[in-house]
């Protein structure tokens, strides 16, 4: 079997997030890089069936030389081989085009996505590449088991969970219940040196068309101050939420 | 030529973000001088489909035959009813956002998701979106004719309308890539996306057992409850509950926070409330500095009054 796990660099969760260029774009300085989260549990449920089936997995990220430290970090952690197509993503749609004109060419029967990057949260790349390459798309997936070619996925949906059965090729958006947060892996020392040796890719991009742009980014307005409510007077609280406020 | 709104339905019923996002197409349609058309799928009575005029929707395809759950056959009739549309318009819910990406790639349309802002004029549409997890705001412009559009779920008025909304139904049947074989469906309880009020809870709790006050809380305000990512971690809660950056994103009218620090990943997934009430015995706890109401006390003691007094409210 043979995985595919698409891995986008995000900001650290702890990043102060700023903007330069007059507020045009994303000020990396300073910020530590790292596998965004959701496809975290993608590549370590990836890792897992490889130990139980003997798969194979690449990881792959769209972006300029500046994410190939996650890359080997995930290789760090059990991937064979990466890929990075060397593009700075602008859009999700020529994204998704990079990394679906790449599966066009390659054989793979699970493609592991993220339900969304943690930066942008746009939650869209997997399932254009669902529909550029027809294949079955489960969204906001949080469990996966292999039986043969047969695929049973649970996911989440609005107030409650869908149990699915499908067959392979298709690509899942992933999220925490893949694995548990326990599971987690954090690359050892062994695991670091054989990252070295392991073949990292790059692949020159082609067709760029972007759909969107983003053109200016501003902060949310700031709160004001904090109105402190004695613990004895807990009707106070209730009168503003009720009266002032008017969410009650 | 028509805006289309992606009317989801939950078990037969529209729910109030699916008017959002009829109100939001009306809104739209009124700038750009055309109609709304709805189209919606699963088996659904007249009576409720004619409620989409309410909100402004003119007519309504509707496809009884076809599940919300076929992700690929809903993308493909919206694409079908939207190739002179010039906005497709989807509530940002986990349904949509198995279809709606579908929909961007068939039109070759841009996408635009999690959008806070109203169209302003239509020479070139920009849209306000969260992004970096409520940390930024940002605008993002359309290059294409067309745009998919979904807006985040309580951030826009309903504004009625009362049209006689016209309703064709579809008999088209698909065959799905996905093989549905169950569902478990959390009955009776509010959804987080869509409460306006949540109740949300910590590690200063101390255990599972400790909930009972929490869903009182929740059951008396008609509200949500939602957790801290330790609590979901430990088992304490179900992971549905986990609201912050690599949880759920929520946006209710008002937030409580019950013995929750206030880290910076929590904080990042539910700062977009509109108000924030902190409860914590903690007076440096990072929450009050975003909360827009602090209470420094402990919660054993502070919830049940709460109570009380929400009781007395609502008994006056
Ligand atoms: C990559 C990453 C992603 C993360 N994503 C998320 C996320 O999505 N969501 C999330 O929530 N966290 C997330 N976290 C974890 C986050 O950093 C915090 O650890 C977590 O939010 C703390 O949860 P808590 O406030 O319940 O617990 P604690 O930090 O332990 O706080 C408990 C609070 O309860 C107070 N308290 C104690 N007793 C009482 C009492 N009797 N009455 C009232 N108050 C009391 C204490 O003063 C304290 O402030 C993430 C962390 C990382 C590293
Ligand atoms: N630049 C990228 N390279 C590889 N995979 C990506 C990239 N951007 C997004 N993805 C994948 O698509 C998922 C959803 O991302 P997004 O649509 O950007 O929110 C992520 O979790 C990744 O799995």
């Amino acid at each position: 079997m043979n995985i595919l796990v698409c891995i986008s660099s995000v900001p650290d969760t702890t990043s102060k997030i700023n903007f330069t260029d007059n507020n045009t774009k994303f000020d990396s300085n300073g910020v530590q890089f790292v596998i965004n989260p959701y496809d975290e549990f993608g590549l370590t449920k990836a890792v897992f069936l490889k130990e139980e089936n003997q798969a194979s997995i690449t990881v792959l990220t769209v972006g300029d030389p500046s994410v190939e430290p996650i890359l080997r970090k995930a290789l760090a952690i059990g991937a064979d081989k990466a890929i990075r197509i060397n593009y700075s993503p602008t859009d999700s749609y020529s994204t998704a085009y990079q990394i679906a004109n790449h599966i066009n060419s390659s054989e793979y029967d699970l493609i592991i996505a993220g339900k969304e990057s943690s930066d942008y949260n746009n939650g869209a790349v997997p399932g254009m590449i669902a529909d550029m390459l027809e294949i079955p798309f489960i969204n906001a997936c949080n469990g996966l088991t292999l039986e043969g070619n047969n695929l049973k996925l649970t996911r989440e949906i609005d107030g409650g969970i869908e149990n699915i059965q499908t067959k392979t090729p298709i690509i899942i958006g992933g999220q925490k219940g893949l694995v548990e947060e326990s599971e987690l892996k954090i690359p050892n020392m062994r695991g670091i040196m054989t990252a070295r040796t392991k073949p990292l890719e790059v692949i020159e991009s082609s067709d760029h068309t972007s759909l969107t742009e983003s053109i200016s980014f501003e902060k949310p307005a700031a709160k004001g101050s904090c109105k402190m409510i004695d613990e004895n007077n807990i009707n106070e609280l209730v009168q503003e939420l009720h009266n002032v406020a008017k969410v009650i | 030529m028509s805006i289309i709104v992606y009317a989801e339905s939950w078990e037969g019923k529209f729910r109030k973000s699916t008017y959002e996002a009829v109100s939001y197409a009306k809104n739209m349609s009124e700038i750009l001088q055309q109609e709304v058309k709805s189209i919606t799928v699963g088996d659904i009575s007249e009576e409720e489909l004619k409620k989409l005029g309410i909100y402004g929707s003119s007519s309504v395809e509707s496809y009884p035959n076809i599940s919300k759950s076929d992700g690929k056959s809903v993308a493909e009739i919206i694409k079908e009813h939207a190739q002179n549309s010039k906005f497709i318009v989807f509530s940002n819910t986990f349904n949509a956002k198995s279809i709606a990406p579908r929909v961007s790639a068939k039109l070759k349309a841009g996408i635009i998701t999690n959008i806070i802002s109203n169209l302003e004029n239509n020479n070139e549409p920009v849209f306000k979106r969260q992004s970096f997890s409520s940390k930024a705001i940002e605008a993002v412009k359309l290059n294409t004719n067309q745009g998919v559009l979904s807006i985040a779920p309580n951030s826009f008025e309903l504004s009625e309308k009362q049209l006689d909304c016209k309703i064709s139904v579809n008999q088209k049947t698909t065959e799905s890539d996905l093989n549905i074989i169950g569902k478990d469906i959390n009955k009776g309880k509010i959804s987080l996306s869509e409460a306006e009020v949540i109740v949300s809870a910590g590690r200063g709790l101390k255990g599972p057992e400790n909930w009972n006050m929490i869903e009182e809380l929740a059951d008396i305000l008609g509200a949500a409850t939602a957790c801290s990512k330790p609590v979901s971690d430990i088992g304490w809660r179900p992971h549905s509950e986990h609201v912050g950056q690599t949880g759920k994103a929520v946006a209710p009218n008002l937030y409580i926070a019950i013995g929750i620090s206030g880290a910076i990943q929590h904080l990042a997934g539910v700062n977009s409330s509109k108000v924030m009430v902190a409860i914590n015995t903690d007076p440096e706890a990072p929450f009050f500095k975003a909360a827009d109401y602090g209470v420094v006390g402990d919660a054993f003691e502070v919830v049940p009054k709460l109570i009380e007094e929400i009781k007395s409210l609502r008994n006056n």
